[in-house]
């Protein structure tokens, strides 16, 4: 018998004595696979978990991260169930699975095989007391390291969107030669201002620009923080010998930009962005003029 | 390493090849200031394309050298800041206050002939 010595263990053989707990917990494991399986499966439909997910798929899943679980509690390394979870997270975050029933599907699993050994060791209360030792922490960190994968792969996806959100926001576009408009929409955090300092001191070098109008017409707030970067990136662009027309201040903005004094003397601003493109115009030699203003200049010469 | 002062017309350009000690730094304004009323120049262009870090005696130095040469009647104009260098050097408080500046080599050159239109032998 394996386990006789558990039964006069002392604290030096508790941990041997936990190994082949776990190994015969695992065999019961293996023993009823189908039937636990079917068990789970059916737990699952009835607390109307993954109802996006068909009954196929889900008994198909279900055998999986059965087989993953009890590999797990066997080996007691988690990398393989770790990847297995970043592998499910990433086929079912997609069709709208919830963090709650992921979390909710492997307690589920851990109380269908925590009852089963209920079932089997009724008769001796001290051996299941034991069993239940060795597999509550290994069901509980197999429980974690689920639920944390899915909430990473979860958090991955965000910041890739935010990633794209974000660079989509800043768009640098070129309305005439040498002449950028910025147009933001939105409230600007440390990050975003940032990135659009960069941005536009790139786009001022790659298209040679004289002059670049930053529209802030659809910016709620600004703080101190992001007034003082707006201020450096134009400072920042003339060192690269571009003008930086500011438009579009709010009331509110312009009386925060007043109360927390920022030196506006280093800015140009004007009202509007039509006015800002005027005024870029005009700085860049432009006149914009109707044509059926043209004929009657060339009659008058 | 020196810098090499070129004369190009009108105009003296100062291209800097290397990273510069502060020593090179001091050289270099004073070859420029000296050269800027031997040669009659009207204006200086000092490239900084290759510099990506400019500390504050270097950001001193060129607005030294943009000062002194307008006390000697000419026009100073630094070329080529890169971006991150740029934006580093507004966060360090270095804005080289007072001093043109231009994208590049043909920017800075096409700022001084705007600035000092051509000498009144050639008429207008």
């Amino acid at each position: 018998m394996p386990n006789k010595p558990a039964v006069r263990a002392t604290e030096v053989v508790s941990a041997e004595t936990a190994g082949s707990l776990l190994r015969e917990l695992v065999a019961h494991l293996r023993q009823n696979r189908t039937q636990l399986r079917e068990e789970w499966a059916s737990r699952i439909t009835e607390a109307q978990l993954l109802t996006a997910m068909s009954k196929e798929e889900i008994f198909a899943e279900a055998t999986s991260v059965y087989d993953n679980y009890v590999e797990a509690l066997e080996t007691e390394t988690f990398e393989s169930l770790q990847a297995y979870a970043r592998n499910l997270s990433e086929r079912i975050i997609p069709r709208g699975v919830e963090t709650h029933e992921v979390v909710g599907i492997v307690l589920l699993l851990r109380d269908v095989l925590a009852r089963s050994l209920f079932g089997k060791y009724r008769a001796d209360y001290n051996k299941l007391a034991r069993i239940l030792d060795a597999y509550e922490p290994a069901a509980n960190r197999i429980a974690i390291t689920v639920a944390v994968g899915f909430v990473q792969e979860r958090e991955r996806i965000i910041r890739e969107q935010q990633e794209a959100i974000r660079e989509l926001s800043t768009p640098v576009l070129q309305v005439r030669e040498r002449l950028l408009i910025l147009p933001i929409i939105g409230a600007i955090d440390p990050q975003r201002a940032r990135q659009l300092t960069e941005q536009l001191l790139r786009g001022i070098r790659s298209n040679r620009a004289k002059v670049a109008v930053l529209d802030i017409t659809g910016v709620p707030y600004i703080d101190s923080a992001v007034a003082n970067h707006l201020v450096q990136t134009v400072e920042a662009s003339r060192l690269l010998g571009a003008t930086v027309i500011v438009t579009g201040l709010s009331p509110e903005i312009a009386q925060t930009l007043v109360n927390i004094s920022v030196d506006l003397a280093k800015m140009t601003t004007v009202g509007d962005l039509q006015g800002g493109i005027e005024e870029a115009e005009r700085r860049l030699g432009y006149k914009v003029v109707p044509l059926s203003e043209i004929p009657q200049q060339q009659e008058e010469q | 390493m020196e810098v090499p002062v070129l004369k190009q017309g009108d105009y003296l350009i100062a291209s800097i090849q290397s990273a510069l000690s502060d020593q090179d730094l001091v050289q270099l304004r004073d070859s420029i200031v000296q050269k800027v009323g031997k040669l009659r120049s009207r204006g200086v262009i000092v490239d900084v394309t290759v510099l990506d870090v400019m500390d504050s005696f270097a950001t001193r130095t060129l607005r030294d050298i943009a000062h002194m040469i307008r006390l000697r009647g000419a026009e100073t104009v630094i070329v080529g800041i890169q971006p991150e260098v740029a934006f580093a050097m507004v966060q360090l408080g270095l804005s080289l206050e007072g001093v043109a500046c231009a994208l590049d080599l043909e920017e800075g050159l096409a700022y001084l002939n705007r600035k000092s239109p051509k000498s009144t032998k050639k008429g207008a």
